[in-house]
């Protein structure tokens, strides 16, 4: 067995001073796709913005390894450089700025890093053309501005699309589920499927489980106050599906007052 | 967030690249403003009554004329007779006759500055007016223009072998006693240059001239009149550095244009002028009436203007739209870091039928930098069916700098049509995280963002001038897939 892909132990998170990750473990093999369920506030999009790198959210304990390497030693651009990707939970506009142009500015930087030759005008065209029928963009969304007046489906799409560009090692969706109605949703999780390969490992964040539907994970972690606090197969996510977060809810909080 | 505020700071403060001074000896005046100084400075460069009279009534003028104050921003008063009026670099007897002939100092100079003349004389088919201190050193590509009817030489030089056309035209469109700098201006003005396009003629290159303030406390006042007779075409394009410095250097520069019957005057500007340090000191002062008049029918007159220098910027280049169905533009790019202020804007005055005219403003305000687009669109009673659009947009980069938009409208026929557009934004920390998770530093990303913002007008400038505007801002030239 090589090294995971993902190995998180014991990590704690506070933003604003605030704890909100509070001893998670988690481990993700290359090519896996886990999923992270949890109710609203349980920590979820923290635990993205973490692994992106995001300003403000301060790890207080434990470690996360990527491919062996100490990720939090990494700022932003260089773990995206190195092939961690975040579908944005709220893709953010960039008003003027083409989004294809963007997108090349991004691949390049992505290939220079890797000492891969840049590709020119011609080259990327080609290849943005073919990554946008993955998710049935169209086309004039490419000369738009970056997510400027796009829909939330737009958004959304335009993750995916960026995702298969910019092909990373391990893509983070946080929550790329919300917001989509349901054919949509099909687009966006055809898309996500035909990315899934030996090399790739992904985390999909959602509330709901019907992503799930489309997106088969080989393993479901439910996340309750900061903690993963169980884990199983996709028959969990039927089982939360039924039964909500409400009896996990309830243990974590017996368990935060037995430890206060 | 303040960490945030540093690296973002650091990242418009890259140090100011054409910083030195030239060692070359000089001609000049004594510091202060007279008569005498005035006749001496006349007297220097052999100039006719008639035009050392017109300085002495716009100096007599000039001595009347109060310190403008309405404009957003603030410095220390100036000591008019602790400047020098005149200076320039010594040369053998006639001046030069070709390159070989200039001082190699002078030329490496303009190397430094990343123009070298035989370079790009051979290369890029630009002739270069250069402009050293006062005096022009150097004219190329002349004979090819000549062969077409056109002038393109110092002020100086126009007044000797010219005198006619700088008589009809000199103050026709910014009168003498405009205002207190182009007053001013009128009284000393050392030199600058002069175009003629003669009727029917296409001006084949981009005529462009370098400016640079050398010599300490000597205030520049360079003069630039250009005329494009009917049916002609000319783009003239305007650069500037100046070496670092201490001393607050004063620039006030006059550009008239006047387009006759069909013709079209480009005025493409980058300016980069010594902004002043980190702490405000120091820095160019750069008080500049721009005008052109859109005299014949079916004329244009644009102006491109990329602001990124000096410590205070005064500057609001206007047409007056006179004959029918003619047409103005104003396409501006200000750029305000650490302590700069900048005001700045247009002047469309309508007063032919038919009349159109176009603003897009593109404010960025970083730093400390004060940011006013202060434009004003005027459409008098004969203007039926006059139409105007005004795009003013403001860019803010982090929490300590500001943006101010004073758009002034008259408007006195029923017949016409305004419209305005303004918009301010920040660059967000958002922003800057969706940049970086897609790899992008934070330098790439705020040029990104920028470039972004001051697209439309960046597009219109000349090719090689929107390189160099893009290099000042940062930035890396969109290519062909944007």
């Amino acid at each position: 067995m090589s090294a995971p892909m993902l190995q998180i132990e014991g990590l704690f998170v506070e933003v604003d001073e605030k704890p909100i990750i509070k001893g998670l473990d988690l481990e993700l093999e290359t090519g896996a796709v886990h999923a992270i369920m949890g109710p609203n506030g349980s920590g979820k999009s923290t635990l993205a913005n973490v692994l992106a790198g995001r300003d403000g959210y301060v790890v207080t304990g434990g470690s996360v390894r990527y491919q062996g390497r100490d990720l939090l030693a990494m700022p932003a651009e260089e773990r995206a450089r190195e092939g961690v990707f975040l579908a944005f939970q709220y893709p953010v506009e960039i008003p003027g700025v083409s989004n294809l142009y963007f997108l090349k500015a991004a691949l390049n930087a992505v290939k220079k890093h890797r000492g891969q030759d840049e590709l020119d005008a011609m080259d990327f065209m080609d290849l943005a053309k073919e990554k946008m029928k993955l998710v049935e963009m169209d086309a004039a969304l490419g000369q738009r501005a970056v997510n400027s007046g796009f829909s939330g489906g737009e958004k959304k799409r335009n993750e995916i699309f960026q995702m298969a560009l910019l092909e990373p090692k391990l893509a983070v969706l946080d929550e790329t589920d919300s917001g989509l109605d349901i054919d949509a949703l099909r687009v966006v999780a055809s898309g996500v499927n035909a990315l899934r390969s030996a090399e790739r490992s992904m985390l999909l964040i959602t509330h709901y489980q019907r992503l799930l539907h489309y997106i088969e994970p080989d393993q479901v972690h439910v996340l309750v106050d900061g903690r993963i606090v169980a884990t199983g197969d996709r028959y969990l996510a039927e089982e939360l599906e039924r039964s909500g977060y409400a009896d996990y809810e309830k243990q974590a909080a017996q368990r935060s007052e037995a430890s206060a | 967030m303040t960490a945030q505020n540093e690296q973002l700071n650091q990242l418009i403060t890259s140090d100011y690249k054409a910083g030195w001074v030239t060692d070359i000896g000089e001609d000049r005046a004594p510091p202060g403003l007279s008569e005498g100084i005035i006749r001496f400075i006349s007297d220097k460069k052999h100039e006719p009554e008639w035009l050392l009279e017109w300085r002495l009534r716009a100096y007599r003028h000039w001595r009347e004329m109060k310190l403008p104050t309405w404009a957003r921003v603030s410095y220390p008063p100036t000591d008019y007779q602790a400047i020098s009026y005149y200076s320039a670099p010594k040369q053998k007897a006639d001046g030069p006759k070709s390159l070989d002939e200039v001082d190699p100092e002078l030329l490496r100079t303009y190397e430094k500055l990343g123009i070298p003349l035989r370079e790009r004389e051979v290369l890029a088919g630009v002739a270069v007016d250069a402009v050293f201190d006062s005096v022009s050193v150097a004219t190329t590509f002349k004979k090819k223009l000549a062969s077409m009817g056109i002038i393109f030489c110092s002020f100086s030089e126009a007044v000797q072998e010219h005198p006619e056309l700088v008589r009809k035209y000199l103050g026709s469109v910014v009168p003498m006693n405009d205002n207190f700098y182009a007053a001013l201006n009128s009284a000393v003005f050392s030199d600058g240059s002069f175009v003629f396009v003669p009727a029917g003629v296409r001006c084949p290159m981009e005529l462009s001239t370098y400016f640079r303030i050398n010599a300490a406390k000597t205030g520049q006042f360079e003069r630039t009149l250009i005329i494009a007779e009917e049916e002609s075409y000319v783009s003239y394009l305007e650069g500037c550095t100046a070496p670092m410095r201490d001393e607050n250097q004063l620039h006030a520069a006059v550009v008239e244009l006047v387009a006759l019957d069909d013709a079209e005057v480009k005025y493409s500007t980058v300016q980069n002028w010594y902004p002043g340090d980190e702490q405000g000191k120091g820095g160019v002062y750069n008080f500049v009436t721009k005008r052109g008049k859109c005299q014949g029918k079916r004329s244009k007159i644009s102006w491109t203007q990329v602001e990124t220098g000096s410590a205070i910027t005064w500057k609001y280049p206007g047409c007056i739209l006179i004959g029918d169905d003619s047409i103005g533009e104003f396409y501006s790019v200000a750029l305000t870091n650490n302590y700069q202020q900048a005001d700045t804007g247009t002047k469309m005055i309508h007063l032919g039928k038919n009349t159109r005219s176009t603003i897009i403003s593109k404010g960025i305000s970083a730093g400390h930098g004060q940011n006013t687009y202060r434009g004003l669109v005027k459409i008098q009673k004969g203007a039926q069916g006059a139409r105007n659009y005004s795009q003013c947009d403001s860019l803010l980069i982090g929490s300590d700098c500001g943006a101010h938009t004073v758009p002034y409208v008259e408007v006195k026929n029923g017949s016409s049509t305004l419209e305005h557009e303004a918009t301010t934004s920040r660059i967000g920390d958002d922003q800057l995280f969706y940049c970086g998770q897609r790899g992008l530093s934070e330098e790439d990303a705020v040029s990104l963002i920028v470039n972004g913002f001051c697209k439309e007008v960046l597009k219109e400038l000349p090719m090689e001038f929107a390189v160099e505007a893009q290099k000042l801002l940062g930035v890396s030239l969109e290519g062909a897939v944007g």
